[in-house]
């Protein structure tokens, strides 16, 4: 009993400075040098100012820029210390009040857009810092972006299909825009104003 | 419901396959003490590790004292853990100066995780230093899973041998299932993550002003290894709240594809692992194939669930699968792929706000949990719970071929359907009775996030998460003192009822004297076989849980489908 | 010759069902009903349990006039219908039982027995006082007071009482015959017979207390089911216990007797209520066949028999070999040869020498009434000469033995000691025969070969075993050749050739070392070591005490084939069990889909979509499934007491077989029989 007791604490000791210290030192070290940017945060700048992380999605209200899904993600939404989802159940009444209320911002947000918002345009992601929105959510948002850099709608269409991301090798994961690249390929390409 | 999404499930499916045999044929190399090709590294440390930690490698255990190593040892971890947890604000690797735990959500996370089951009632990114994440999660992320794997290598031996009294070294195994199986593994994936974006330094979090020009902190830390881990060792507690639906866990679909895979791989590999060691390698496969049998089920409603999608959100106008808490990159698809794959092991780790599923696709993993996670299931626990169905199985079946029932020259006689009976028994107890005690509480309704049947599955799916070991959750539910309790408690009897009577049984079969196989036995290898074994499952398994998944699930989807909310 | 009670006959003709039984298990039935006697079976007991609590509501609403007595009362009598159908199945098992011991006792009629007392007096008492180790006389009529062994004398016993088997046979002081039986009955001379049991432990005792089922002791297999089904009824009072809490959150309030009804059709009621009736008719079968069985552990064990070693003579084969044969040597004429073999046997009482003097006779076209001449002496068998014959008053000497023996003889007397029939000799021997030589003073005459005549249909029920999964294997002290080739020629899978008790012996340790169980029988003092050894050894009632006390079970007709069909009997004992079991069980999926929508349709009014069998109204639904759950135990109780069918087939097969009859079946039966039920309900307005 006492034994065993002594070994536990001893083989406790020893795997925690392996694997508790040594681990994530180590592989720290190895992602550093191998792949750097990743291992940092993948940040993103312009002009040398860091605005971002590509795998982050951040809070987007002006009508130049492409927006991101709705998000649960502290106050005002796309916070990455406060990560998650609405959890509202599927017959839940504030699922019903919420999506209602991201149909008529979205709708009123986007008044030459034709039909009704595609749904993850409207629904919560689960991380509430969602990087991604579909390509239909994108080029439902063409023509405002269109209208608010004053440039051709066909210009920010073919952005669009040009930022598109599909699935790897055809099957994996599903075909989406990366919102804050594409803003930033939207600033870069068709300087507005 | 689309091709790719089929196709992405069918690669997943066969990658598993595929690997099955080597990962399996590997893991009983490790556990029987021959060489493999990483012993020229590793030999050395674990003889290091044996040296240092006093233990005899060649020392064999009886399933008491291997039961008592077992427990020693976690109760070590638990205090560790729970030490760490309270005293974070004062330790090193905690840049953004998180103050301690209370005592409540200590207890309740260092059970979590002591039990493999990695329940979060906290935000990682708000709550957790590094070093608390590294050497206290992520570490039990390792020994936890190993104590599974040691438990259902015990129970392999047990039935291999005959009329022996041990059943091997706790000591050994753990330290050979962390070394060779789990850290190997484990540093590739944890590299792999990086590639693909998963951060992985001990920067503080930064703060950036956005392109609009908004304030955004944005979290980092040693979230690759971490990870890794949490998949391979079917743990699931994520470095941030959202789990692997952050972009900071799972950053891409080939991400979520890579994880998912390491969820399913140890537990896939040790049905071979099991054949392999009881020389009979179709008894491995026979498992297998029950086992893909439900995840294959359990996927497939899963998918359809959420591809029809919420009448109620249809009814607004919006067209579509349902995306309520799912993510972008990963889609319909990509999340009940994962979903079912987490629940049908002991992972947890979710990808999408189960909450916000479709009843139907909630109740999937409801049941996936209720069944015990046999479904490859975690490290070492899938497979003896599978084993523990199969004893019960054998037990009836062998009755009907007129022969005192045998599982693989065994008889199978009191003491093992006791033991069988009281691994079995724990699930409904354990689920059931906390639930009702809950519904009945003040404190039990108040941290309800939905109304309605789905508050009820709310509780339910917390309950049976807890005791399965799983930590996936309908996140709705909130923490408070009733639960953080409840579900510690649940945790705890739900992991060390269910191993103490495997090890038992174990010690049990050990000691038996093995019956030559003849005409008059039947193959428990058979489609046959797994066909009953299935029906086992679903019969005595799922049908305890019924009423109150017909309660649950099944009446909020009658609900959502007439339309009325709550 | 006194009457023999045919006992052998008897059960054969009787049926399932007597009405004497039936009736008196109806009364037990509700004796039964005692809660002392139910909590043994605690399925069973949750029943009554429930049925006490609905009676109460049904009464409690009855005064109140409130809820529904009407149906409340009708729940609560079909639980009570339930119970009382599980003890009736009970109850008629034990009827059958203590019928059959009825025949067992009247065989131990309580005669006064004459104790010998120091000094050689005897002194009479009831032969129920009589101890392990007195001394009794027993005189021609009168009745063996108790089971013992002979120690001096030898007699003439009737043993029709037990066997049914009306021929005396002998028994005698020393040597395998020495045992009697309580209750047969002496023809000629008397006897001393030590008694070798206490009163109420004779064989008989023992068996009586087996079948009537009041002592049953339960088996280890019955034992470990009972837990699984207790375990499952904890399961399933748990599920319908934590309902009453759920469908408060729904905000509705279950009727408790409607979860009653839930638990009592949930909970294995079937395979529970039917369990014992199971267990007490397997061992009423073995009866049924004159086996006396110590336990019924011994029954289920002979189901899990591997191995079966069988005694060549009198098992595979006719007692007696049979002269087949007569082989000439060239010297001699065919009828010379006969004529000389005929003589040679002539006086041969053996059953051997009247084959050959049959078969001499035939060959050499003797007349019926040829005697030896006169002055002829006869020379017998000994175990030294290996030979016997006869020496004519003309100084011829005749010989029939073994070749060695004979060959030696014949050199003895000046011969060469050299034939011409070694070939034969040789041809006979591996053909399982057995050669004799035949001579006429120095000069070999030729050949007689006997051959062991194997009992008819061997063949069959060896092929019957090894589909079965039992390997038979032959004990024979032949010589190697001889036994191979009867071995070849019966079938066995194998044979021990030359065996003495040490062989056995280490063949029977040698199969259970290597994770078999074997079964074999025997009689004599000799075997017993390895009847104690074997797993299942059955000893013949005509073999010694010795043999009985090492066996589990005795077989009354002393045949030893009569394994064959306890080992069937075992395995339908299981297979009973378990495809009940899995009857049960399947059932439940049935019962849900009858009773949850009724239960749940009060809290969400939409779980009435789940009412697939669209029965008439949630009260008749819930009582569908409660009378169809009762009345499956009443129509399962024939099966129950016959056992299920029992093939001979492969494991895979027997499987497949009953998974498809008690598993899917178990499945589907109960949709139907609660729709009926609830058609009917709707028919009599009783919805």
């Amino acid at each position: 009993m006492i034994r065993q007791f002594g070994t536990a604490v001893r083989i406790t000791i020893l795997s925690i400075a392996l694997l508790g210290f040594a681990y994530p030192l180590g592989i720290t070290a190895i992602a550093r040098l191998v792949f750097p940017w990743q291992a940092d945060g993948s940040y993103l700048k312009v002009k040398g100012r860091v605005v971002g992380s590509a795998i982050i999605g951040q809070r987007w209200t002006q009508p130049q820029y492409f927006h991101g899904r709705p998000s649960a993600a502290g106050k005002e939404g796309y916070d990455p210390t406060a990560t998650g989802g609405t959890n509202y159940g599927p017959a839940s009444k504030n699922l019903v009040a919420s999506t209602k209320a991201a149909i008529a911002a979205v709708r009123a947000e986007n008044p030459r857009a034709g039909g009704m918002p595609p749904m993850d345009l409207v629904t919560t992601s689960g991380s509430g810092i969602d990087p991604d929105i579909s390509p239909a959510a994108a080029y439902y948002q063409a023509a405002r972006v269109a209208a608010a850099r004053k440039i051709p709608l066909g210009t920010v269409r073919a952005l669009i299909f040009a930022y598109e991301r599909h699935r790897t090798i055809g099957i994996l994961g599903e075909p989406r825009v990366n919102v804050l690249e594409l803003n930033l390929a939207l600033d870069r390409t068709l300087s507005p104003r | 419901m689309t091709l790719p999404g089929w196709l992405q499930a069918i690669a997943l499916f066969s990658l598993v396959a595929a690997t099955t045999k080597p990962i399996g044929l590997y893991m009983a190399r490790v556990f029987q003490g021959e060489r493999t090709w990483l012993s020229p590294v590793l030999r050395p440390l674990e003889r290091a590790v044996y040296r240092l930690c006093g233990v005899d490698e060649a020392l064999e255990m009886p399933w008491q004292t291997y039961t008592l190593a077992m427990l020693a040892f976690s109760a070590v971890g638990f205090v560790w853990l729970y030490v760490l947890l309270r005293t974070q604000a004062w330790l090193p690797f905690n840049p953004q100066r998180f103050p301690n735990l209370p005592p409540a959500l200590a207890w309740n996370t260092a059970v979590s995780f002591l039990t493999n089951t990695n329940w979060q009632f906290y935000a990682g990114e708000s709550t957790m230093s590094y070093l608390s994440q590294m050497a206290g999660l992520a570490w039990h992320n390792f020994v936890s899973a190993a104590t599974g794997l040691a438990i259902a290598i015990a129970l392999i031996r047990g039935i291999a041998r005959t009329a022996c009294k041990t059943i091997g070294n706790f000591w050994v195994d753990l330290i050979r299932a962390c070394l060779y199986v789990l850290l190997p593994v484990s540093c590739v994936f944890a590299i792999v993550l990086v590639a693909q974006g998963v951060p992985q330094n001990f920067s503080p979090y930064r703060s950036v002003r956005t392109v609009e020009g908004y304030r955004q902190t944005i979290t980092g830390g040693p979230m690759a290894s971490q990870e890794s881990i949490k998949e391979l060792g079917t743990n699931g507690g994520g470095f941030v709240n959202a789990n692997s639906a952050s972009p900071n866990e799972n950053p891409t679909p080939v991400s979520n594809f890579l994880e998912m895979f390491a969820i399913l791989a140890f537990a896939a590999g040790l049905t071979y692992t099991y054949g392999y060691m009881v020389k009979d390698t179709r008894q491995g496969w026979a498992l297998f194939a029950a086992m893909f049998a439900l995840l294959a089920v359990g996927f497939s409603a899963t998918y359809w669930a959420e591809s029809v999608g919420n009448p109620i959100v249809h009814h607004l106008g919006i067209a579509g699968g349902n995306m309520e808490g799912k993510e972008c990159r990963f889609g319909v698809a990509g999340s009940a792929l994962f979903a079912t794959v987490t629940t049908a092991t002991s992972c947890g780790a979710v990808n999408s706000m189960l909450d916000s599923f479709m009843p139907l696709g909630g109740l999937v993993p409801l049941v996936n949990m209720q069944l015990g996670e046999v479904a490859f299931g975690g490290v070492g626990s899938g497979l003896y719970g599978m084993i523990v169905f199969v004893v019960i199985t054998v037990f009836i079946a062998g009755l009907m071929v007129g022969r005192t029932p045998e599982f693989l020259g065994k008889k199978i006689e009191r003491r093992e359907v006791q033991l069988a009976l009281l691994a079995l028994l724990v699930t409904p107890l354990l689920v059931l009775v906390p639930t009702a005690i809950a519904v009945l509480q003040p404190q039990g309704l108040a941290a309800l996030g939905n109304g309605g049947p789905h508050g009820f599955s709310e509780i339910l799916y917390a309950f049976s998460s807890t005791n399965a070991n799983n930590g996936s959750a309908f996140g709705g539910l909130g923490s408070n003192l009733f639960y953080d309790v409840a579900t510690g408690i649940n945790m705890l009897l739900g992991r060390f009822l269910v191993a103490i009577p495997v090890l038992a049984l174990a010690g049990s079969l050990a000691a038996k004297k093995a019956v030559a196989p003849g005409v008059g036995s039947f193959s428990t290898s058979s489609a046959m076989f797994v066909g009953l074994l299935l029906s086992t499952i679903a019969i005595v398994g799922a049908l305890t849980f019924l009423p109150a998944d017909a309660l649950g699930p099944v009446a909020d989807h009658l609900f959502v489908f007439q339309g009325k909310t709550f | 010759m006194i009457p023999a009670r045919r006992l052998q006959r008897r059960p054969k003709e009787r049926p399932l069902f007597d009405t004497k039984i039936l009736a008196g298990a109806l009364g037990d039935s509700l004796r039964k009903l005692n809660p002392r006697w139910m909590v043994r079976n605690p399925v069973m007991f949750i029943v009554e349990l429930g049925a006490f609590l609905s009676t109460f509501f049904w009464m409690r609403d009855a005064v109140r006039r409130s809820g529904s007595p009407g149906f409340d009362f009708a729940i609560a009598i079909w639980l009570w219908f339930t119970v009382l159908f599980a003890n009736f199945a009970e109850a008629v098992a034990e009827g059958r039982g203590k019928a059959q011991a009825e025949y067992l006792r009247r065989t131990k009629s309580d005669t006064l027995a004459k104790r010998m007392l120091e000094g050689g007096r005897y002194e009479p008492v009831s032969a129920g006082t009589l101890v392990k180790g007195d001394v009794v006389r027993v005189d021609a009529g009168e009745l063996v007071p108790a089971d013992g062994e002979i120690v001096q004398g030898a007699a003439t016993v009737d043993e029709s009482a037990i066997t049914g088997e009306s021929a005396p046979v002998v028994r005698e002081a020393g040597g395998d015959r020495s045992a009697v039986t309580g209750g047969t009955r002496l023809l000629s001379d008397w006897v001393l017979v030590r008694v070798s049991t206490n009163p109420g432990e004779s064989f008989l005792d023992r068996m009586i207390a087996l079948v009537e089922g009041a002592q049953r002791q339960k088996t280890p297999n019955e034992i470990a089911l009972a837990i699984l089904l207790a375990g499952l009824s904890i399961v399933f009072l748990v599920a319908v216990a934590t309902l009453f809490p759920f469908m408060r959150y729904a905000g509705a309030a279950p009727s408790i007797t409607v979860l009653i009804a839930l638990l009592v059709c949930l909970i294995p009621t079937t395979i529970g209520g039917l369990l014992s009736a199971i267990g007490i008719a397997g061992m009423d079968r073995v009866m049924q066949r004159n086996v006396l069985a110590t336990s019924g552990r011994a029954v289920e064990a002979a189901g899990d028999v591997d191995t079966l070693l069988l005694d060549k003579t009198g098992t595979i084969t006719l007692g007696n070999r049979q002269a087949v044969d007569i082989v000439v040597a060239e010297a001699a004429g065919a009828r010379e040869a006969a004529r000389l073999a005929y003589y040679s046997s002539l006086a041969d009482e053996t059953p051997e020498g009247r084959s050959i003097v049959a078969l001499a006779r035939r060959i050499a076209s003797l007349p019926e009434e040829a005697v030896q001449p006169d002055g002829a002496v006869f020379i017998p068998f000994s175990a030294y000469t290996r030979m016997s014959g006869v020496d004519l008053p003309d100084g011829t000497k005749i010989r029939k033995g073994a070749p060695d023996s004979i060959l030696a003889w014949t050199r003895e007397l000046g011969g060469d000691g050299q034939t011409s029939l070694a070939s034969d000799v040789e041809r006979v021997a591996r053909s399982g025969g057995t050669p004799l030589l035949l001579a006429e003073n120095d000069r070999v005459i030729g050949l007689i070969a006997l051959k062991d005549v194997l009992k008819p249909r061997m063949r069959d029920r060896f092929a019957r075993l090894r589909t079965m999964g039992i390997r038979t294997i032959m004990i024979t002290g032949d010589n190697p050749l001889t036994a191979a080739a009867i071995a070849h020629e019966a079938g066995v899978d194998e044979f021990l050739a030359e065996a003495t008790p040490e062989t056995k012996m280490q063949l029977i340790k040698r199969e259970q070392g290597s994770g078999r169980l074997v079964a074999m029988t025997g009689d004599g003092t000799n075997d017993a070591p390895a009847l104690a050894q074997a797993d299942v050894g059955v000893a013949m009632n005509s073999g010694t005490q010795a043999a009985k006390e090492a066996a589990n079970m005795i077989d009354l007709d002393s045949d030893p084939t009569k394994l064959i069909e306890v080992v069937e009997i075992g395995k339908q004992l299981l297979m009973t069990r378990g495809s009940l079991t899995t009857f049960s069980i399947a059932n439940d999926v049935a019962k849900y889909f009858a009773i949850l929508p009724a239960l749940f349709v009060s809290a969400y009014p939409a779980m009435g979509a789940l009412n697939v069998m669209h029965l008439a109204t949630p009260q008749s639904a819930i009582l569908s499934a409660v009378i169809f759950n009762a009345l499956v135990i009443i129509a399962l109780v024939p099966l129950a007491l016959r056992g299920v069918k029992y093939e001979p087939r492969g494991a895979a097969i027997a499987l497949r077989n009953n998974v498809l009859v008690y598993g899917l079946g178990g499945i589907l039966v109960p949709f139907a029989g609660i729709k009926v039920i609830d058609l009917i309900l709707q028919l009599l307005h009783w919805t």
